[in-house]
């Protein structure tokens, strides 16, 4: 006979093992999370580890908020026997031109209303968050005090662990191969292993979430997009928040290890599963980097890597149902899953049992592609 | 060597740290290195990177040349931001 799971969860990066957590801590006997290759070895693993609230979109804003509260007491509430490193020291958001300007107000009033505690600052405020900004065109900023950074690695695994606790499998070093779709309704998914019958299967796959969805017959909206980034030696701290700076499509951090972590966006970066370190990402950061933060220019660079966002047409994400009965996404992260996990994955949770959400999403869900109801998000770097 | 050798000296971790994570199931290097930081450092793994590969062959019985080597990153040596950025000089 075959083996079978009450809930088959594709991909084990933090939204995966994130959802088998709460799964599991509902009662859902037998979970699995089979995972390629190990935990957060995709997107999460390799993101830029920041936090942040000020978001352009209320959905997006909300999500981080109610996430940030869930990272304040995640090592308690998971019983985590490490330190998660979520740090809140801020984000400053730059704005040098007034269109800018002129959406971070939108922004602001938005977040504000939400009760998200930002401010907006002149150069000179900006300056005295941020003492070695170069400030020369700056117009102004943004900042919120409870933005900040955690360990993709260590949230992932504090959730693994969660789950295993709760009675959940999770599976390394297993690939998905196909899924068995009867009639419009899921029956199961087939590994490189074996075949598991299982009556849901959520789609958690990242950058690779459309192949996924094609092995169930369904062509989903998400794509592959490369986005480099660098880590440095570590320095004694010098830099309480996340700098961000659209405008020189950067972003920069110093970790609470004492290393930045810093990437730009590159907007010609084609469509591909491509994750190779390239020379010219090295020299447009450091560009960028060294003009708006002058002393990091005597920083070692230590190590680059590349991975990759999981783009969605409007830059939010696409979960839900699908009209596969028991076929579940959540996927199109566009470059902030990592920081609305806590919450989304909670959200994604209820749904799947068919409870009623803390947070209507019938707005995120797949059909809006069709119906052409984006939910614009603009404030991604 | 023992369990207070240290196995990885740039983020500080000995032997008796690496081979609790092992014990914990965490059996590729590249896993060890993201749950510990082991090979993150300064050095990039030259060190630690072999040490590490011979435990895990020790617990699970493979050959060294059947563990999974991590991804080797660049830049292959230490380069300051500034001159990355076209700075010029040394001490940039």
């Amino acid at each position: 006979m075959a083996r079978t799971a009450d809930v088959v969860i594709i991909g084990g990066g933090v939204m995966g093992c994130a959802l088998a957590y709460h799964l599991a801590k509902k009662g859902v006997k037998r979970v699995l999370v089979l995972e390629k290759q190990y935990l957060a070895s995709g997107a999460t693993g390799r993101c830029g580890a920041g936090v942040r609230q000020q978001w352009g979109s209320e959905m997006n804003a909300w999500l981080a908020r109610e996430s940030v509260k869930r990272f304040e007491r995640m090592n308690e509430e998971l019983e985590f026997r490490g330190d998660i490193e979520f740090k809140q020291k801020g984000y400053l958001l730059l704005a040098y031109t007034e269109a800018q300007w002129d959406q971070f107000k939108q922004n602001v009033a938005l977040q504000q209303g939400l009760d998200i505690p930002v401010t907006m600052v002149d150069p000179q405020g900006a300056k005295e968050i941020v003492p070695h900004l170069n400030t020369e065109g700056l117009i102004g900023a943004t900042y919120c005090p409870t933005d900040g950074h955690a360990n993709p690695f260590l949230v992932t695994q504090a959730y693994a662990d969660a789950a295993k606790r709760l009675g959940a499998k999770i599976e390394t070093f297993t690939e998905v191969t196909g899924i068995v779709v009867e009639k419009g309704v899921v029956r199961g998914v087939v590994t490189n292993r074996e075949t598991i019958e299982t009556p849901v299967v959520v789609n958690c796959a990242g950058a690779h979430a459309a192949v996924i969805g094609r092995m169930a017959g369904l062509e989903l909206p998400v794509y592959a997009e490369r986005h480099q980034a660098l880590v440095t030696e570590p320095v004694e701290p010098v830099q309480d928040p996340m700098v961000i700076s659209f405008y020189h499509r950067l972003y920069c951090q110093q970790t609470p290890h004492g290393s930045f972590i810093m990437g730009v966006n590159d907007p010609n970066e084609p469509e591909s599963f491509n994750i190779q370190s390239s020379w010219q990402f090295l020299e447009d950061v450091a560009r960028q980097a060294v003009t708006l933060l002058p002393p990091l220019r005597k920083l070692r660079v230590v190590r680059q890597w590349g991975g990759l966002y999981d783009m969605s047409p409007d830059a939010n994400p696409v979960l839900g149902k699908t009209e596969v009965e028991g076929f579940f996404v959540a996927a199109g992260f566009s470059g902030h899953g990592f920081m609305i996990a806590p919450m989304t994955s909670q959200i994604l949770a209820e749904v799947v049992l068919g409870e009623e959400p803390v947070m209507p999403i019938e707005k995120l869900e797949l059909d809006r592609f069709r119906h052409g109801d984006f939910v614009m998000e603009p404030s991604v770097v | 060597m023992d369990d207070r050798t240290i196995i990885c000296r740039c983020e500080d971790l000995t032997l008796g740290e690496i081979r609790e994570l092992i014990a914990r199931g965490f059996h590729t290097i590249d896993e060890i290195k993201r749950i510990s930081r082991a090979g993150m450092g300064q050095c990039q793994g030259r060190t630690c990177r072999m040490l590490i590969a011979e435990e895990i062959a020790k617990v699970t019985g493979q050959s060294l040349e059947e563990i999974m080597m991590p991804t080797f990153r660049p830049p292959a040596k230490g380069i300051k931001l500034g001159i990355l950025a076209g700075g010029g000089g040394y001490d940039g």
